[in-house]
C-alpha cells in the first residue's frame, strides 16, 4: 500500500520547508518530491491525500504525560491516551512511570508496549522510574527497563530528594546513554501549599508555593550533571529562577535540557478564582513575570520543549475542597491550539514551534524523526486557520480537568499518521 | 436599603453600605439580649443548620445562641459524628443537607474557599463562619461592630493588628473591612507570619511592634497557634513574647483612648499580658457579646426578609 500525500506545507526544520509531497509505502517515507516531479501512478494499491491548506510536520511527540494504566484506568488508560494523543496532534507519547504499579520493572514497561501497541493511537514511549517505587531509595534496574523499551527515567511526581541517590542515578544513566527527566521540587518548601506563593494565594487564603522550591532543586541537579556529566531534562518549568539557572548551565556547556507546558505561558496565579480545582497543578501556574519568563525561555531556545503533562483525574478527585483536590490538568487536546497562540502572538516562528513539540523531544528521547526516506512514516497535519472553542465535553481523554474550557484558539491537528496510518483526522 | 445577598461567604464582597446596614442592624439586635426574656419570634420555623467541621467552641455558640433568640431552629453537626468520617465527600454531604430544607447552613471548614463551593452548589443561604486560612467574615463585622460602638465610627482610626497574619482568617478580613471602611491598619509579626503581598488587602506593614501601635487607636492581638511552632515560624514563645507581646509598656505608645481586641481564644502571657487582657482599655468579652448580636444580624438579613426584627 503507497500513500501520496500532496498539496501540504511540508515544514521539517532544517530539513525541509516547501510545498512538498510526501509518497509513504507501508509503514516507512519513500520520497519527499516536489511538485514538479513525475507522480507515481494510481493503482488499485495506491491512495492520494489532498491535503491543501494543512501544514505537514514531523509526528510531535509529547514527552511528559500520565496515562494513568497500570492502576488507576478510571481516569485514563493507555489507549484512551494515546486516542487523546492522536487527536491532540501527537505521534508519539512518554508515558511517566507513576503508574500502580509503578514502571520500575521491565515486566510493566512490557505491559505498557503491549497495550500501546494494541492501542492504536500515539505511540508511547513509557519512561522508567529511576528508583524502586519511586520511593527514592533504591536504583530500578534501569538497563532491565532500557532493553524493554523505556526511552528516559524519572521519579516524575516527585523529586528524588537523596542527593546522593541523584548523583548515583545520575552516573548510571550516563553509562547507559539514557536521560533522566527531573521532577524539580523541594518538598520541604512546599509544605502543603496548594497555588503560586504571592498576592492571589495571599487574598484567598491558600497556602503557596514560592518559585524556590523549583528552582533550589534545579540548581542541585544542574550541579550534579556538571559533577557526572549525565543528561538532565528539566521537566515542567514555570518560573523566572529555574529559567535563569538554565541558561547560565547551557552557556557553560552543562548537559541539560529543559520543558515547559502550555498552561505556564498561557495563564498566571491571577487567573486561579473562585476555588475552582481545574486550576490547581504542579509546579502552579505562576506570577505574570514568571509567564514573561517563560515565553522569553522559549523565545531564546533556553526552553528546548513544550510538554503538556497531560494529568487526568476523574471529577470526584477535582470536586474538593481546592487543598484536598488532586494537582493536574489534561493537556493532550488542548497543547497544540494553545501552543500555536505563541506562533500568532510573534512570540516564536511556526519552524521554531515545531522544533519545540517534534524535533527537539525527539532528540531528547535519541529518535530520529525526519521527514527523509526510510524514516517511519510518523507525522502531523495541522490546520492553522481553523477557529473554534475548547470544549472538554468533546475530548476523548477520559477526563476532563482542564482550565481552558470555553477558551477560544485558533489552529488544531488536521491528521495524525503513525506507521502510516492515519490515527486521527479526516483519512482515518 | 434591603439586604439582597443570598450568602455571607467573606468581607471582600460586601461593599461599605451592606456593611453599615449589617452593623446597623446588628446594634438592633444587641438590644434583645439585653431583656429578661431575650427571644423574638421573627425567624421561628426557620432551619439553621451548624455545619462545623473544625474544632470551635464560641463561634458555634455564639452562631447556635443567635438563632435561638430569633426563634429558629438549630441543628448542630460536627465532622466526627458526620458522614465526611466515613468519607462522605463534602458535596455530598451538603447536597443532603439541602435536601433537608434548610434555611441557612452556618459552616466552618478548615479548607479556605469550602463555603464558595458549597454556595455554588445549595440554594438555601450560607454563613461562612471561617474557611481555612481565607475569611471569617462575622468576625470581622463583630469587630467593627464593637469599634464601631466605642469609637463613634471606624473612618479614620488607625488599627494595630499583630500575631500570625499568615495563616489567620480573621487578619485577612479584619484588613479587608476595617480598609473599607475607611481605618487605616498597619499589621506586624515576625517576617514568618506575613504573606506576600498582604499590602494588596489595604494594609501596611509596620517595621516593629512599637511602630505598629504607636498612636494606634485599637490594637488587635492575634492568637499565636502553638499547634505551628513546629512550622519554626519562630524559635520559642520566649522570644515571641518579648519582640510582639502586648504589654503596657507597650500599649502607653497607643491612642491614649486606645482599644484593646483579640478575636480568642488567648495565650496569655504570649501575645497578650494578662494585665492588658483584663484592663481598663480591653473590650475583649464586649466582642463576644456583640458576636451574638451580629450573628442574629446576619441570620435576620439573609433569612428573615425585610421585616423589622421585633414585629412579627
Amino acid at each position: 500500500m503507497r500513500t501520496l500525500i500532496k498539496g501540504a506545507r511540508v515544514l521539517d526544520p532544517g530539513n525541509v520547508d516547501g510545498y512538498k509531497s510526501i509518497l509513504i509505502n507501508g509503514q516507512t517515507i519513500e520520497a519527499v518530491l516536489d511538485p514538479a516531479d513525475v507522480m507515481p501512478e494510481n493503482g488499485t494499491d495506491f491512495k492520494v491525500i489532498d491535503a491543501t491548506g494543512l501544514v505537514l510536520v514531523p509526528g510531535l511527540m509529547d514527552i511528559h504525560v500520565h496515562l494513568r494504566e497500570p492502576g488507576h484506568e478510571y481516569k485514563e488508560t493507555i489507549a484512551t491516551g494515546a486516542a487523546a494523543a492522536a487527536r491532540g496532534g501527537f505521534t508519539a507519547v512518554c508515558a511517566m512511570p507513576n503508574t500502580r504499579p509503578v514502571n520500575d520493572n521491565s515486566q510493566v514497561t512490557a505491559f505498557i508496549l503491549g497495550k500501546a501497541k494494541a492501542a492504536k493511537g500515539a505511540r508511547v514511549y513509557p519512561v522508567g522510574a529511576v528508583t524502586k517505587g519511586s520511593a527514592g531509595t533504591q536504583l530500578s534496574e534501569i538497563q532491565d527497563m532500557q532493553q524493554a523499551g523505556i526511552k528516559a527515567v524519572s521519579d516524575d511526581g516527585r523529586p528524588v530528594e537523596n542527593a546522593q541517590i541523584m548523583r548515583r542515578a545520575l552516573e548510571y544513566c550516563r553509562g547507559l546513554s539514557i536521560p533522566v527527566f527531573v521532577h524539580a521540587e523541594d518538598l520541604s518548601l512546599v509544605n502543603g501549599g496548594a497555588m503560586n506563593e504571592g498576592p492571589p494565594a495571599t487574598f484567598q487564603g491558600i497556602p503557596g508555593i514560592p518559585n524556590a522550591a523549583e528552582a533550589v532543586m534545579v540548581a542541585r541537579d544542574i550541579l550534579l550533571s556538571r559533577l557526572t556529566g549525565a543528561h538532565v531534562h528539566f521537566c515542567h518549568i514555570s518560573c523566572e529562577e529555574s529559567i535563569d539557572l538554565i541558561r547560565k548551565a547551557k552557556h557553560q556547556g552543562i548537559r541539560v535540557t529543559c520543558e515547559t507546558a502550555p498552561h505556564y505561558f498561557t495563564l498566571t496565579d491571577a487567573d486561579v478564582k473562585g476555588y475552582d480545582a481545574c486550576f490547581k497543578m504542579n509546579p502552579p501556574l505562576r506570577s505574570e513575570k514568571d509567564r514573561q519568563a517563560v515565553i522569553q525561555g522559549l523565545a531564546d531556545g533556553t526552553i528546548d520543549v513544550i510538554a503538556s503533562d497531560h494529568a487526568p483525574h476523574s471529577k470526584e478527585e477535582k470536586d474538593l475542597e481546592f487543598d484536598r483536590a488532586a494537582f493536574g490538568i489534561v493537556g493532550l487536546e488542548t497543547s497544540l491550539p494553545l501552543s500555536l497562540k505563541l506562533v500568532q502572538n510573534n512570540h516564536l516562528t511556526l519552524e521554531n514551534l515545531i522544533l519545540k513539540m517534534a524535533k527537539n523531544p525527539a532528540k531528547i528521547l535519541g529518535i530520529n524523526n525526519d521527514i527523509t526516506p526510510g524514516n517511519p512514516a510518523d507525522l502531523s497535519l495541522i490546520d492553522l486557520k481553523e477557529k473554534g472553542v475548547i470544549d472538554p465535553s468533546r475530548f476523548v481523554s477520559k477526563s476532563r480537568n482542564t482550565p481552558f474550557a470555553g477558551m477560544t484558539v485558533q489552529g488544531r491537528a488536521a491528521a495524525t499518521m503513525v506507521d502510516g496510518n492515519f490515527v486521527f483526522g479526516l483519512w482515518a | 436599603m434591603r439586604f439582597t445577598k443570598k450568602d455571607i461567604l467573606d468581607i471582600h464582597s460586601l461593599d461599605p453600605a451592606e456593611i453599615t446596614l449589617i452593623l446597623d442592624t446588628a446594634m438592633g439586635m444587641k438590644e434583645i439580649s439585653q431583656r429578661p426574656v431575650k427571644k423574638v419570634p421573627t425567624l421561628r420555623g426557620k432551619t439553621i443548620v451548624l455545619f462545623f467541621q473544625e474544632p470551635s467552641t464560641r463561634t458555634k455558640l455564639s452562631f447556635e445562641i443567635a438563632a435561638k433568640r430569633l426563634s429558629a431552629d438549630s441543628v448542630a453537626i460536627a465532622k466526627s459524628g458526620s458522614s465526611m468520617a466515613k468519607g462522605e465527600t463534602l458535596m455530598d454531604t451538603v447536597k443532603n443537607l439541602e435536601a433537608m430544607k434548610p434555611d441557612v447552613i452556618v459552616m466552618r471548614h478548615a479548607s479556605s474557599g469550602a463555603a464558595y463551593l458549597v454556595a455554588n452548589r445549595v440554594n438555601c443561604s450560607v454563613i461562612n463562619a471561617g474557611d481555612g486560612i481565607h475569611a471569617h467574615p462575622s468576625q470581622a463585622l463583630l469587630d467593627m461592630m464593637s469599634v464601631r460602638e466605642k469609637k463613634g465610627c471606624i473612618k479614620g482610626l488607625k488599627l494595630a493588628m499583630i500575631g500570625d497574619i499568615a495563616h489567620s482568617r480573621v487578619a485577612r478580613s479584619d484588613i479587608i473591612g476595617f480598609s473599607k471602611m475607611g481605618a487605616r491598619v498597619s499589621v506586624c509579626a515576625p517576617q514568618t507570619m506575613i504573606p506576600a503581598g498582604i499590602e494588596a488587602l489595604g494594609c501596611t506593614v509596620a517595621s516593629s511592634m512599637e511602630a505598629c501601635v504607636a498612636d494606634a487607636d485599637v490594637i488587635m492581638m492575634l492568637r499565636i497557634q502553638k499547634e505551628r511552632m513546629t512550622d519554626v515560624l519562630f524559635p520559642s514563645e520566649r522570644e515571641y513574647a518579648g519582640r510582639f507581646g502586648l504589654n503596657s509598656q507597650r500599649v502607653a505608645l497607643a491612642h491614649k483612648d486606645v482599644t484593646i481586641m483579640h478575636p480568642g481564644p488567648m495565650n496569655r502571657g504570649v501575645e497578650i499580658s494578662s494585665d492588658v487582657a483584663d484592663g481598663k482599655y480591653s473590650m475583649i468579652l464586649d466582642q463576644v457579646t456583640n458576636g451574638v448580636a451580629l450573628r442574629m444580624a446576619l441570620y435576620y438579613l439573609v433569612a428573615g426578609g425585610s421585616r423589622h426584627a421585633d414585629t412579627d
